[in-house]
């Protein structure tokens, strides 16, 4: 009954597609009903809304500035800090490491993935301040001079948050540069040993293959920073105010929403805070795209050059 | 010193330093989990699970409201999560190679990278507003939307592994697509999709921000869908960074069962892939 067939196959389609669909409208709807939320705030103060560093509920003033600066101030430390140790980690694991410890490390940094947020925060309370707070007290005189150091050492503030960021993003780092780096072809480390290069050239020539691929692990990295919240939200102080010390408590996109919303009574006020929202969530997205992007045409290429047919006909 | 003994003595450096950074990760892994038990230790006992929260001031009592809450969040989330996540699942495998396909796999990875507070800002619009009520549905519907991604992508990509004679079989039986599916390439891979679900309720019970404007907090035992209902992470949240002492330590104490939960679920699940994979090579 072929007839039969082909319908059912027919409505099969349709009917998984469907859910198919569903995902993608989901995505759309969350940023049209953000969007729609957030039109009073954008009518009332437009673009001032992010150049403006006055937050002020009471007086009805909202100035996004503060929580822009500190969201891409604590994501930027916090990878400036990650990168290096998370690919340390994936070099490791993928290159260096006996194969029986292989298994046991990948379990380990994916656990350090799987602690939640709010635990992570309530460690950053209690244990990563207080060593922050002495850190910071023991600084010599000179150096609390310097504009990255100034203000009074809280030990809640931008540094505790970059910490605990760091700590947060190095597994997913190093887990998608692992997966970059295994799928850089044997045959570029052969030909780097076959010219008598040490490990760390060999290893080198390996990252230099896969520099897109791990560029976007990064920016996947930054992505996951960006959006953040709990953890970040119990450390860095809550004060929007804009400032490049380390000591300094500051505020972050998500921190406002998580702290403010369920308290703001009038309706510009949430309708401010809906907008920080949606702003985070083009960020997100616009990084997340990328850096899809940008692992998928080094898995691409990588592909490619495993298979010398396809690599020449791409080549001509 | 000869250009091949700096060399050298570069790529030991260099292979000092990965090491270097595998144990440095391990340092904060290490500290929390230590904090986390030796303080949480000491306030979980039986009372904890079975006992409400206490007034201020008064010492005892449990997270027995809360444990139930994020029962009932996980429970609803799954309900909502899995058919989706699995169908949806079920069409990026089938059609793999369509355009439609490649689109829904990137709505599914869009959807997993949206910041949690911002699907708890979505979820708040669409799930509170209109009835102007904080529901354990509309937490659940929050932690839903988050599931939905895992679930979908790890089902097609187990789907994928699922080896192309099983399917070819089928079909030269005569089955139809839906039927090669259900009866055949689903069942095979089952086994993985609920080592999956497992490890999507574990990261999910363990969300916090979505939940703290859409089934907010609720001091009292309820089981009510349309009420505000507690969860542990909103209850530690609440107390870590409230003044108590004795709050403090029932924050740790709730920490605690969160990472144990996180712990037996990933263990589980890794046993779980062990026996599938060397299923798979004896097969």
């Amino acid at each position: 009954m072929p007839k039969s067939r082909s319908r059912s196959d027919f409505l099969f389609r349709i009917g998984t597609g469907t859910f198919g669909v569903l995902l993608v409208v989901l995505v759309c709807a969350i940023g049209v009903v953000l969007a729609r939320q957030s039109v009073l705030s954008v009518q009332k103060f437009g673009m001032n809304f992010w150049r403006t560093e006055i937050w002020d509920p009471v007086a009805g003033e909202f100035g996004a500035l503060p929580f822009i600066w500190g969201t891409l101030y604590s994501s930027v430390l916090a990878l400036l800090i990650a990168t290096p140790i998370a690919l340390g980690i994936a070099v490791f694991i993928s290159e260096l490491c006996p194969a029986v410890l292989r298994q046991p490390l990948v379990f380990i940094t994916e656990l350090l993935a799987a602690i939640p947020s709010i635990v992570y925060g309530l460690w950053g309370i209690f244990v990563l301040v207080p060593a922050v707070r002495a850190v910071e007290t023991s600084l010599p005189d000179a150096m609390r001079q310097l504009p990255l150091f100034s203000g009074p050492p809280l030990g809640l503030g931008m540094l505790s948050a970059a910490l605990i960021l760091a700590i947060m993003v190095i597994p997913f780092i190093s887990s998608i540069s692992r997966e970059v780096l295994k799928s850089v072809p044997a045959a570029q480390r052969e030909g780097a040993y076959a010219l008598g290069a040490t490990r760390f050239e060999a290893i080198r020539a390996a990252l230099f293959y896969a520099r897109t691929g791990i560029v976007g692990a990064v920016m996947l990295g930054f992505g996951r920073a960006l959006g953040e919240t709990m953890a970040v939200t119990m450390v860095i102080g809550n004060n929007p105010k804009v400032s490049v010390s380390l000591f300094a408590p500051q505020y972050t996109m998500a921190a406002v929403i998580a702290n403010e919303f369920a308290e703001a009574a009038d309706d510009l006020y949430l309708s401010a805070l809906v907008e920080i929202g949606l702003v985070l969530f083009i960020i997100t997205l616009i990084i997340n795209s990328l850096s899809r992007l940008l692992i998928w045409s080094m898995a691409r290429s990588a592909t490619a050059a495993q298979e010398p047919g396809v690599a020449a006909e791409g080549a001509a | 010193m000869t250009t091949t003994g700096r060399r050298k003595l570069l790529s030991s450096i260099v292979v000092g330093f990965c090491a270097g950074a595998v144990v440095l990760a391990l340092v904060p892994l290490a500290f929390v989990l230590f904090f986390v038990v030796s303080q949480g230790i000491r306030s979980v006992n039986v009372s904890f699970f079975t006992h409400m929260p206490t007034p201020v001031g008064e010492t005892g009592g449990g997270m027995a409201n809360s444990i139930a809450g994020t029962l009932i969040l996980s429970g609803l989330a799954a309900l909502m999560a899995v058919p989706v996540g699995v169908i949806s699942g079920v069409y990026m495998s089938e059609y793999a190679g369509t355009r439609f396909a490649a689109l829904v796999r990137f709505a599914a990875d869009t959807l997993n990278g949206v910041p949690s507070i911002v699907i708890g800002l979505f979820a708040y619009v669409v799930a509170v507003l209109p009835f102007r009520q904080f529901s354990a549905l509309a937490g659940g519907f929050a932690l839903g939307l988050m599931m939905i991604p895992i679930i979908a992508r790890t089902t097609e990509e187990l789907l994928l592994l699922v080896p192309g004679t099983m399917r070819e079989g089928a079909l030269a039986l005569g089955a139809t697509r839906a039927r090669a599916v259900f009866s055949v390439l689903l069942p095979a891979a089952l086994p993985g999709i609920v080592t999956g679900v497992v490890l999507a309720l574990a990261r999910i019970a363990g969300e916090t921000a979505p939940l703290l404007f859409t089934a907010f907090n609720n001091r009292f035992f309820s089981t009510r869908l349309n009420q505000p209902i507690s969860s542990l992470t909103v209850q530690v949240y609440t107390y870590a960074t409230g003044p108590y002492e004795d709050w403090h330590r029932q924050a740790w104490a709730g920490a605690l069962v969160l990472v144990l939960i996180v712990l037996v679920c990933s263990l589980l699940a890794r046993l779980a892939t062990r026996r599938l994979e060397r299923m798979h090579a004896r097969g």
